[in-house]
């Protein structure tokens, strides 16, 4: 065994053992190196927070440049979570098509699924042709959907500024919704439920009494919400006066969607160009006057209560009814059904092109295999996304495929704002300004 | 096996397509080789209407009145605008939606336009991405600015088209909004924004090579082995046409 000490007392010691060589780490130079930084000169500090952090709502990457506590600058990095969905699209047909946005914004699969279909069907020239109870069931899901990202949310919020519990309690009643979506689509996420033309497969019963007993359980719960957050001190330290964003900073870097609301413009795309029938529903927008992290979290809470009466009057509204459009040329040739292993073509489908018509299979394989055409041309269809805008530019040239599907996706234009509400704050607000825009990399990144 | 690549398919190519029909590739990207995944080659068309020439459809402009308020609103910028003449190519009107085409260089001029003055007020540049018409457009880059007026709850387009390598101007002082989204566009289609602040790549890796949302830029994908079968990249695989 021998022993060995480098002249050098800057490094760790080390010694050969018979299990290799052991260091001996003291640890004692730490005054030399610090001593050598000039304090006034040095004062910066460039901080890499994220992709992996847990306060960056998935893979975020924010640049912080700090004097002590202060942030000077901050700029966000994104693409970390770049599918090339919107490149995928041009190669699958229009209907496949659906499959690829839902996995956009993983948080609201069903406002993705909605804005591309009503791009298609502007597309096709059939808005008009939707039936009434698809009309009723989408902006029923998308209610629902609304609610449970909101919940998502709050929790995380809530986690990030140091409520744990809310955590807990917003996804466990995000699993209310999610089960109701299994229930229909055979799809707890990404359902792929919206399809051109209607919905894939009609509303169960099972379903139904799963959104009626929701909305008997929903209310209860918020109360506890604000119970537990709206008169807390620590909650209201985080978010009163954070991350402040006025309206025209917003229409400026085009923040939309509940940010903009809660600095004071009523801007909702379900009242001021509505689509899916929203006119004909009865609800608020609404706003808040404070343009701060605490103002999101007003509007936040008080729009799940107006989603939960939209979501009340499209159950009192629904009739028995196709949930597909008539046009045997672009309505998917079966009834689907939710089977053991998923969804797919209903028994008594398969049996009808197999035994007894031709034609019907002949149809079923063109439609489904090639897929339908769309004429030529190029729509945009703006939709009131949990996030602000979500905007869905579709061009066809006549063929089977989408040409060009570009998603103006609201986290994406979203997180520009984050260096206008970071720079000159505290470190800790960062987190609190960053999660009030409630960015989902899926859809930012796409 | 070995099948001669059809010259009517296979990558489109800044040409006309010739003896294309209805769903010619030209408009379907296919793989290089346009084999398929059972040694298709061509359209894989099976209809017989295979040699029917397909015309593509001219961009035609719309006659005045164009209906609703695009009437206003072309003529409150005719109005604000001396070089209205000059700057507009064309006013499309299709599906119920105005599309401005508007000459590259006046872009953000016109953009202002839109923003300030009191009869149009176009507050939100609520999109701007592009669309790459190559083949049928000899300035195949399109680039598409959705505004939105909140006053006058109004939305138009403006279009402009350069070729590949040209540049148009930024419109990132008149909109703030636009510079991730004009990075984007130089991401996927590489279009140059003059006077952008920052014009780097956004979603793709800075070292990236190639711009994604081309036409010519094939489907990305490397063949995935699993359990001994291979899985070829996407736009390899069988496509029905």
């Amino acid at each position: 065994m021998t022993s060995s000490t480098t002249d050098d007392s800057v490094y760790a010691t080390e010694r050969e053992t018979t299990e290799g060589r052991v260091f001996n780490v003291t640890g004692g130079d730490w005054d030399t190196v610090t001593g050598s930084i000039d304090p006034l000169s040095n004062e910066k500090i460039v901080v890499n927070m994220g992709p992996q952090h847990p306060s960056t709502h998935g893979v975020l990457r924010l640049v912080l440049e700090l004097e002590g506590e202060t942030v000077t600058e901050a700029r966000p990095v994104v693409g970390y979570l770049h599918t090339g969905i919107e490149k995928s699209l041009e190669y699958r047909n229009w209907v496949q098509g659906v499959t690829f946005v839902t996995r956009a914004d993983y948080l609201a699969p069903m406002f993705n699924e909605a804005g591309y279909c009503l791009a298609v069907e502007k597309l096709l020239g059939i808005t008009d042709e939707i039936t009434e109870r698809a009309n009723t069931i989408r902006v029923l899901f998308m209610e629902l959907n609304r609610i449970s990202s909101h919940l998502v949310w709050l929790g995380t919020t809530g986690l990030e500024l140091g409520a744990i519990s809310m955590m807990l309690y917003g996804f466990r009643e995000r699993e209310h919704i999610l089960q109701i979506f299994e229930e229909t689509s055979g799809l707890r996420m990404n359902a792929a439920y919206i399809r051109p033309g209607g919905v894939a497969q009609d509303l169960p019963p099972s379903a139904e009494k799963k959104i009626r007993d929701f909305l008997v359980y929903m209310p209860k719960k918020l109360k506890e919400y604000e119970a537990m957050l709206s008169g807390q001190a620590i909650w209201h330290e985080r978010t009163k006066g954070v991350a402040v964003l006025d309206v025209t900073g917003c229409l400026a870097l085009g923040v939309t969607g509940p940010v903009l609301r809660s600095a004071g413009l009523a801007w909702d795309l379900r009242k001021t160009m509505p689509y899916c029938g929203y006119e004909t529903y009865e609800f608020d927008v609404p706003t808040a006057t404070t343009a701060d992290v605490w103002g999101r979290y007003l509007v936040r809470i008080a729009e799940i209560k107006e989603s939960l009466k939209i979501v009340e009057q499209a159950m009192d509204r629904l009739k028995p009814g196709p949930v597909m459009i008539a046009d045997k040329k672009i309505a998917w040739p079966a009834q689907l059904a939710v089977g053991l292993d998923g969804m797919g073509n209903s028994l008594e489908h398969v049996a009808k092109i197999m035994g007894q018509s031709m034609e019907s299979l002949i149809h079923h394989f063109k439609l489904v295999t090639e897929g339908f055409r769309v004429p030529p041309g190029q729509v945009y269809v703006g939709i009131e996304h949990p996030r602000g805008e979500l905007g869905v530019h579709a061009v066809s040239d006549g063929g089977t495929h989408p040409y060009r599907v570009h998603m103006r996706d609201p986290s994406f234009v979203n997180l520009q704002a984050i260096p206008a509400m970071a720079e000159g704050a505290l470190l800790a607000d960062v987190i609190a300004g960053g999660a009030s825009l409630d960015p989902v990399m899926g859809g930012c990144d796409r | 096996m070995s099948v001669e690549p059809n010259p009517n398919g296979g990558v489109p190519v800044e040409a006309d397509p010739v003896g294309a029909d209805f769903d010619a590739p030209a408009q379907t990207p296919a793989s290089p080789q346009q084999k398929g995944m059972f040694g298709i080659s061509g359209t894989g068309d099976v209809s017989g209407f295979g040699g029917l020439v397909r015309r593509r459809p001219e961009l035609v402009g719309s006659p005045k009145p164009y209906g609703g308020y695009f009437d206003e609103v072309t003529d409150a910028l005719e109005e604000a605008y001396p070089g209205f003449a000059d700057a507009i190519e064309k006013v499309v009107v299709d599906r119920g939606e105005l599309t401005l085409h508007i000459v590259p260089e006046k872009i953000a001029e016109v953009a202002q336009i839109m923003r300030d003055d009191e009869a149009l007020r176009f507050e939100l540049l609520s999109s701007l991405s592009g669309v790459d018409y190559l083949g049928s457009d000899p300035r195949r880059l399109h680039i598409c600015y959705e505004l939105v007026s909140m006053t006058y709850r109004r939305r138009i387009r403006l279009e402009a088209a350069i070729p590949a390598g040209a540049s148009l101007p930024s419109v990132t002082t008149v909109y703030p909004t636009a510079d991730w989204q004009e990075r984007e566009t130089y991401d996927m289609f590489g279009v140059i924004f003059t006077g952008h602040p920052n014009l780097t790549r956004v979603l793709m890796p800075d070292d990236w090579e190639g711009f994604p949302q081309r036409k010519d830029y094939p489907l990305g994908g490397v063949p995935v082995e699993y359990k001994g079968a291979e899985i070829p990249p996407p736009d390899q695989r069988r496509v029905y046409q």
